[in-house]
Formats: structure tokens, sequence, C-alpha cells
């Protein structure tokens, strides 16, 4: 499972939210820290907002902050909001060579390793794992 | 969780095990709780604990043991069994227990603690991931042999 631009970015920022839950940070912030562009930024953070992650303080000094549960919320909970995890598409309806259905054998059991993985580790998990990075 | 105690399982614990088990996974097994209990329930090298409240109420249970060269694998503990209380969890039970096995283990003199989790069990492989556990150098293989 190879993820995109954007989610990389939602995983950082929500990350960020989630180990300062009680501080409301700026989309410029954010992006500064991510070295992204504070446009591209905020359409990230729309999508995270929609699904009940963040919300959104409007006005001066506004921003977002984290509403979740962080010991609830999964990598995968954030990869399904910009990643289409469903199962591959079918290649029409011609057999396919044994080879390729073999390969896509294989594939799909890598792919259910990731989801495992993500789907298992939360995001309280991941701060604590940052942590002990942090001092090691 | 002042009052937790936790401690070797007795004859006595089975029909609460036997409970707690059947609350996760839907089946009574008295005969398969009976052979762990033979099996894991004394030695230094075996642990088969429950954590206890106060009043006598189990809220949970660990089992593991230490294997020497499975796999080809130096000395490491194994859990392959937990289970706590719907109604309990989420309070540090499966913590206290899962620290209780690993210090035994330790004892032992060994220094990596492993399981094995069905890849959908997300609330099992969940706590195993909040207390640190990584995946393992092994890769579990299967055969449908029917």
């Amino acid at each position: 499972m190879r993820l995109q631009k954007n989610t990389l970015l939602a995983l950082y920022s929500v990350l960020e939210f989630a180990a300062q839950p009680e501080r409301q940070l700026s989309v410029t912030d954010i992006a500064a820290a991510l070295r992204v562009s504070p446009h591209h930024l905020a359409k990230v953070l729309r999508t995270l907002g929609r699904a009940g992650l963040v919300d959104s303080v409007r006005g001066a000094g506004g921003g977002y902050r984290f509403v979740a549960n962080a010991k609830r919320v999964t990598l995968m909970d954030v990869i399904a909001l910009f990643e289409d995890i469903g199962p591959a598409a079918p290649r029409g309806r011609r057999a396919r060579r044994g080879a390729e259905q073999a390969l896509e054998t294989v594939l799909a059991e890598i792919d259910q390793t990731a989801r495992a993985t993500f789907g298992s580790v939360t995001l309280d998990t991941m701060l604590k794992l940052i942590g002990r990075r942090g001092r090691g | 969780m002042s009052a937790l105690k936790v401690r070797r399982a007795r004859a006595a614990d089975l029909a609460q095990v036997i409970d707690i088990d059947k609350r996760a996974t839907g089946l009574a097994k008295p005969a398969y709780w009976a052979g762990v209990l033979r099996r894991y329930g004394r030695g230094a090298r075996c642990r088969f604990l429950v954590a206890e409240r106060a009043d006598g109420v189990l809220l949970g249970y660990i089992v593991g043991e230490v294997r020497d060269w499975e796999f080809g694998s130096p000395p490491c503990g194994w859990v392959f069994g937990i289970g706590v209380r719907p109604a309990e969890r989420e309070a540090g039970v499966a913590s206290a227990l899962l620290e209780a096995i690993s210090d035994a283990f330790r004892r032992q003199g060994v220094a990596t603690v492993r399981t094995l989790i069905a890849r959908d069990n997300r609330l099992v492989l969940s706590f195993f991931r909040s207390q640190g556990m990584m995946a393992a150098p092994v890769i579990p293989l299967e055969k449908d042999i029917g």
C-alpha cells in the first residue's frame, strides 16, 4: 500500500493536533512545520474536519483543534479518507494468465497485512511511539 | 485499579475465566480451560494469571510461557491468551496482566515477549500495539489440508 502525498500530510497533521489536543493550531503553523503550502494543507484539513477528527475555529487567531478520541482513531481511519482502499477492481472478463493471478494473490497478502497494521495502530499508540523514538 | 490483584489462576477461578472467554468468543470451552490450568497453572516458565478485584470478581486473565528455540528463535516469552470482561476494558486490566507476565518472563531470563493475533482482531491487536509491541521478525504461514 503506497500512500499518496495528501494522505501522508493528513497523518502528519492529525498527529500534530492529537499531540496537543488542548491547543488550536493555525493552518499556517502546521503548514510551516510540514513544509507545504497553507492552501494545499487547508484542503486536507477540511477533509479531516468533515470526518470529525478536527474542528475549525473561525476568526482572528482561528485554526483547528483535535476533537476525536486518539485511543480510538487508527491510522487506517485517516488513510481511508484519502485513499481508495476497496478491493482491487477485476480486470475485465478475459481470462487472466496464471502468473498474473498468482502475483495478485501475493500482492493481496501484502495488502491485507498492511491494512491490519494500519487498522491496529491508534493515534495514541503513534504518539507513544514518537515519544519513545524521541527519547531513544 | 488500586484494589486489583494479579495472581496465578486456581481451579476455583475456571468458571469465571470460562465466562470471560465466552463473552469475547461466544464459546464456552470448559475442557480447554481445564487443560490450560493443568499445563500452565504451575511451573516457573508457565504462567496462567488472573486479575482479581477485592470482592473476588475476576476481571481478566492471561496465559503464556517461555519457549526455547521455537522456529529458530532464542528463548522468549509467548502470550497466547488474554481476556478482559467487556465492562472493564480500557481500565488498565490487560496492561496490568501483560506487565505481570512480562515480569515473570524477565525473571526467567528472557528479554522478548511475543504473541500471535488474528489479522482481523482489531481490539486485541490495538491493545498489544498500545503496549509498544511491533511486528516480530517471523511470518506465520498456513495451508488448507482438508
